[in-house]
């Protein structure tokens, strides 16, 4: 039987993050949380692996107690179990301490069952970093297979997988072993819609919430600000371009009228974008 | 498929309140809500009443997401470009316990969701609720849209909000009469604190409540109301959906038209919106309630037209019903009762010796009283402006003149005799 | 530009662990694959060039790759887009890219000679990479940075990247921490001029590792067909749509256009999304980020997220039906209008620009 562990984290709804008019700030208060949506290909990509060749699918997430509920969710997409590593020491985590501490909780969770697969997204909607994939992989010694866009075929017994990575230019055909850690691509997949007998198991279940101890870190100094090498130093709003755009009008204002003012006005102030132009075959 | 002792449809206030009670009544309670997460879906002024709270959570004080105690009532009656104001403000609305509090549906639903869920409901949320599951004319369970989503239970407790669309299926109900919802939309707009407490003159957690009809409404039925939030201010406008339709006004241009109100304007100056929401108010009382009860179900809250018009309170009947529905079930199964039409009738007599029903009869006829009488909506503010400001503007003219020729517009609009029964209608309505 | 988060602790008189100053000189990890060096590789030169200069240290390109890969030549193109010179490690098992062989290569040379700064372009391949190597070496690295800038007196790295779904921007800084590592997108930094009097000298090392060490195979590399083939990023003309545009038919206005500019085809985020257009054709945040000599924009509204991929183009031609669409803000000429009769006049206008070209050629 596979097991597979997906790491998921919860995110702001970007879409709904406003910016503070007057100072600035991020307003999230009542910005709804979601399961990031890269980490959505994971969790399919990872239940479709299940309902082939069966399995059992652990979802872990390192985040604030809120971010049960994002796990929950991930139970009633059909995962089995979820755990939540949670404790103040995280706060302020950058991706290398992030990655840490989950690679030291995946350890934890091999004590119960060996891990096959590790599925990570791309990357989050709010870190955005791509790292925390690689990371992970990285301390766990997991071949690491990054921004996959579709796995062709596993083989338990011979312990082997193959998969098709997106490169520059084309498509790499990989074939590695597993344990391996993989980033999905979006698009590799749709989510499924969840069956109401899983939504009540997600209702029912408890989500295991692990701290620093449990998750197996000793070092204070890994986990949270101290072990983040990153500072930020600062966050403002873009400042905004103040030359306007010169709007083209004619006094009929037809379309053709128009266009024609636009490429006059348009070749005679930037003539390299008439030579750009007149750059393609005859 | 298992059976659970009781299904809630809906997760706003009265479902919460049905659904917490039934829970902690150790009650196998599964609630289905159609939003993304309780409260997502739904729109409120929002002043939360305490009492119908507290009777469910005595310590909702230490836990809630509530914004800020009202300590300030203004009453606006506004015409063009202009506005009279009574206003009560009193030190007694802020000793503890306080009475009314403003809240953000969003954050408050979910909260008390929450609470659902501590006390053991399963709490299921992005499910619509498609049909109810019949056998006989009994109900023995719902239909939702999800795979394998058949889900039956003892009974089925209805507290999908106004215009229950089940209800209707079911033909507890018949289509609502446009003369009996009202259409309330209203914007929740972003302020810094310190900018709505300067303006509105209040300290931290202090609020006031706006109330206003008048001109803004332009003819129609309806009132508008401002509430102050911690950090927003919740601005809207409600009325008689048959208006809407007869007068051919677009609710959102009404709304704009509102706050561009020169004495409304001031007060929300720079504010950044948030969220924008249109939704129904039931407001046919009493007279429009349908059947509330039968075999295997209960209506609560909003479908069942429990809103008291008058006073826009309906969160608070909306939680008294849903907590007397589950104390009704509770009794039933503790005696080993049936929840059959005529056991649960006792959720009828529950109703009528609370304040619910009470309110309710007292009110009936002031839809009917409003709607006989456009002139509270037109021609009162108009006159009461003028006068107000025929006598505050000195021009030489003395007094008692102004006085009489005050008292001339008014009767030249509108017999003396009109006027005493409007005022004491008046006196009625706004109290 | 308001602040909102405190100082870094670096800030108040802060100390470089004396360990790490031996750290010094500024990397480009040059990418290349099946014979195209990847352009973001010099564009990061010439951001690199600057950086070096404000400290003082040298600029060095990282080529890696296989005997007959004519890597030689990359370093030779290093060192005319500012490198001042480069290490090169060749080995067969770097042919095609795998991550474990340029882990350890990459990681071998850092620890060998201790660059403070290390900048790789923010590609699928410059990600995998950045990410493994900065957690082997358990050091900090700041991803898709649109800005980069140094703290002179500290030594420090400033890198700047959007934040919070491209509302906000934050400054990132690796304080105790070498190298200091940042990945930025393609043509998000400006091509540098070629200079081909420049030269260098090119340090060759080796790769410790045998294929037997490597456990992931490529089995082989099937390159997209041509005619999906999208070259978004480099393109000198680009043409895009947004949900202006109301009907997936109403795109082919876009296409058509683009055909008689010889451009390429762009759009925003909810047209891929409803899949109307090919994911590889989004342009902003979440998509390419392009710098074209022209940008035409039409029924695009110009949030930030689809501005901060596009606002580095020469020209913006923007066609919107709201005077008031924030795209007006910020781009260069801005038609009034409903796209669906603007475009196909844009489209005959061009033909007509074009048409007259041809006459004006002797046959
Ligand atoms: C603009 C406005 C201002 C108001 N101001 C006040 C005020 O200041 N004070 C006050 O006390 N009251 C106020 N009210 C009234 C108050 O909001 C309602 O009376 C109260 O919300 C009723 O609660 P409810 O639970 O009955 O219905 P709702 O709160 O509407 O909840 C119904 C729930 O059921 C869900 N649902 C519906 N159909 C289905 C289905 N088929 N399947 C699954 N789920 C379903 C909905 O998503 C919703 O969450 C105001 C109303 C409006 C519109
Ligand atoms: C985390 C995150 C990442 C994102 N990443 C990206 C990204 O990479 N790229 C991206 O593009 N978006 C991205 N978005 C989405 C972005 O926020 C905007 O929603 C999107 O760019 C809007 O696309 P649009 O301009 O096509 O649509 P709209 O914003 O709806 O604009 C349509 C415009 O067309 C105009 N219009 C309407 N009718 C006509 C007509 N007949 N003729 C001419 N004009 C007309 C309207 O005035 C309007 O300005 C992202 C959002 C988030 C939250
Ligand atoms: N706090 C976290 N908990 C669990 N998984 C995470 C967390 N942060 C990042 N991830 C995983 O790492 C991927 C890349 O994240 P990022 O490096 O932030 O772009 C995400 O798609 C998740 O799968």
């Amino acid at each position: 039987m596979i097991h597979i562990v997906v790491c998921i984290k919860q995110v702001p709804d970007s879409a709904q993050i406003r910016v503070h008019p007057v100072t600035n700030t991020i307003m999230r208060q009542g910005v709804p949380a979601i399961i990031n949506p890269y980490d959505l290909f994971a969790l399919e990509e990872a239940l479709r692996i299940k309902d082939k060749f069966g399995g059992f699918i652990t979802v872990i997430t390192m985040g604030p107690p809120q971010a049960e509920n994002a796990l929950r969710k991930a139970v009633s997409f059909g995962a089995d179990d979820a755990i939540l590593v949670t404790d103040r020491a995280f706060a302020g985590a950058d991706t290398l301490a992030t990655s840490f501490a989950l690679a030291s909780a995946i350890r934890q969770i091999e004590k119960d069952m060996p891990v096959d697969i590790v599925f990570c997204g791309k990357q989050t909607i709010d870190g955005d970093t791509a790292q925390v994939g690689p990371g992970v992989a990285k301390r766990l010694g997991l071949e690491l297979l990054t921004y996959i866009s579709s796995i062709q075929s596993v083989d338990i017994d011979r312990r082997e997988i193959v998969v098709q990575r997106r490169s520059e230019g084309g498509v790499q055909v990989l074939k590695t072993r597993v344990p391996c850690l993989i980033t999905m691509l979006e698009g590799s997949n749709e989510m499924r819609f969840a069956t109401m007998p899983n939504m009540i198991r997600a209702a029912r279940t408890t989500v295991k919430r692990w701290d620093r101890v449990a998750a197996g870190i000793e070092d204070v100094t890994k986990i949270g600000l101290k072990g983040s090498p990153t500072v930020v130093s600062k966050v403002f709003a873009p400042s905004p371009k103040t030359v306007k755009a010169e709007i083209i009008t004619t006094n009929r204002g037809a379309p053709d009228e128009i266009a024609a003012a636009l490429l006059m006005k348009m070749f005679g102030r930037y003539p390299h974008v008439r030579e750009e132009l007149h750059k393609q075959p005859v | 498929m298992e059976k659970f002792d009781a299904i809630v449809v809906g997760a706003g206030p009265s479902g919460n309140a049905a659904a917490y009670t039934l829970a902690k009544a150790g009650l196998s309670v599964i609630q289905i809500e159609r939003g993304e997460y309780p409260g997502s879906k739904n729109v409120q002024g929002a002043i939360l009443y305490s009492d119908a709270l507290e009777r469910i959570f005595p310590e909702f004080r230490d836990e809630a997401p509530l914004e800020r105690h009202i300590i300030e009532q203004r009453m606006w009656l506004l015409d063009d470009d202009s506005h009279i104001a009574t206003d009560y403000r009193s030190d007694a609305f802020n000793k503890q316990p306080y009475n009314r509090y403003t809240i953000l549906r969003a954050q408050f639903d979910k909260w008390f969701s929450q609470k659902v869920s501590d006390a053991g409901a399963l709490v299921i949320c992005e499910t619509t609720v498609t049909d109810l599951i019949l056998d006989g004319n009994r109900v023995v369970g719902v239909r939702t849209d999800r795979e394998n989503g058949d889900l039956f239970a003892d009974v089925v407790v209805l507290a999908d909000g106004v215009n229950s669309l089940l209800a209707k299926k079911a033909g507890f109900h018949p289509e609502l009469k446009a003369g009996d919802v009202a259409l309330a939309v209203k914007e929740i707009l972003f302020l810094p604190q310190e900018t709505v407490e300067s303006r509105f003159n209040v300290k931290e957690g202090e609020g006031v409540v706006i109330e206003m009809i008048g001109k803004i409404t332009q003819g129609m039925m309806g009132t508008g109301f401002l509430y102050t939030n911690n950090e927003s201010i919740t601005i809207g406008v409600g009325c008689m959906l048959s208006d809407f339709k007869e007068s051919g006004v677009s609710p959102y241009l009404l709304l704009e038209k509102m706050k561009a109100h020169p004495s409304i304007k001031p007060l929300i100056q720079g504010g950044e919106m948030k969220e924008y929401t249109a939704h129904l108010i039931p407001e046919g009382g009493l007279k429009a309630m349908p059947q509330i009860y039968g075999d295997g179900w209960m209506i609560v809250g909003d479908s069942g037209m429990f809103v008291n018009a008058v006073h826009r309170e309906g969160s608070n009947l909306a939680m008294t019903t849903g907590r007397l529905a589950a104390e009704t079930i509770i009794d039933l199964r503790q005696a080993g009762k049936q929840m059959t039409r005529d056991n649960l009738a006792v959720y009828r007599a529950k109703l009528d010796d609370s304040f619910v029903m009470k309110d309710l009869a007292k009110y009936k006829d002031m839809p009917g009283v409003f709607h006989a009488n456009p002139q509270f909506f037109t021609t009162y503010p108009e006159l009461v402006n003028n006068a107000a400001r025929h006598m505050l503007t000195v021009d030489g003219v003395d007094k008692k003149t102004k006085e009489r020729e005050i008292l001339k517009s008014f009767t030249a609009s509108r017999s003396l005799f009109g006027l005493m029964g409007d005022a004491f209608k008046m006196w009625r309505a706004m109290r | 530009m308001s602040e909102e988060t405190k100082k870094p602790a670096g800030k108040k008189k802060f100390e470089l662990d004396p360990a790490l100053a031996e750290y010094r000189g500024i990397w480009v990890f040059i990418e290349h694959e099946r014979g195209v060096a990847h352009g973001v590789s010099w564009e990061l030169l010439g951001e690199g060039r600057k950086l070096a200069d404000k400290l003082g240290v040298q600029l060095a390109g990282v080529v890696m790759g296989a005997p007959g890969e004519d890597t030689r030549r990359y370093c030779q193109e290093a060192f005319y887009y500012g490198a001042d010179h480069c290490y090169l490690i060749e080995d067969p098992l770097l042919k095609d890219y795998r991550n474990q062989p340029y882990t350890k290569g990459l990681t071998d040379l850092v620890n060998a000679y201790k660059p403070e700064i290390l900048l790789l372009g923010a590609t699928t391949l410059g990600r995998d990479l950045a990410g493994s190597v900065a957690t082997t070496l358990k050091t900090g690295l700041t991803a898709d940075c649109t800005e980069l800038n140094i703290d002179v007196d500290i030594r420090s790295l400033l890198a700047t990247r959007p934040t919070f779904g491209g509302s906000l921007l934050c400054t990132i800084q690796t304080l105790n921490y070498r190298p200091q590592m940042a990945t930025v997108r393609p043509r998000v930094m400006a091509m540098p001029p070629r200079d081909t009097t420049r030269s260098g000298g090119i340090a060759e090392q080796k790769l410790s590792m045998i294929e037997t060490d490597i456990i992931t195979k490529v089995l082989e590399f099937i390159p997209d067909q041509n005619t999906n083939k999208i070259n978004l990023e480099y393109a000198d003309i680009i043409v895009s749509g947004g949900k202006g545009l109301k009907k997936q038919e109403n795109f082919q206005l876009i296409r058509d256009l683009a055909t008689v500019l010889g451009a390429e085809v762009g759009a925003t985020r909810p047209l891929i999304q409803s899949g109307w257009v090919e994911a590889g054709r989004q342009v902003g945040q979440t998509g390419k980020t392009v710098r074209p000599k022209l940008y035409i924009a039409a029924g695009i509204s110009g949030a930030i997220q689809h501005r901060v991929g596009m606002d580095a183009s020469d020209v913006i031609v923007a066609i919107n039906s709201d005077p008031n669409a924030p795209i007006f803000d910020f781009a260069t000429y801005g038609i009034v209008g409903n796209a669906m009769t603007i475009l196909p006049a844009l489209t005959q206008a061009f033909r007509d620009e074009l048409a007259a070209r041809a006459a004006a050629v002797p046959a």
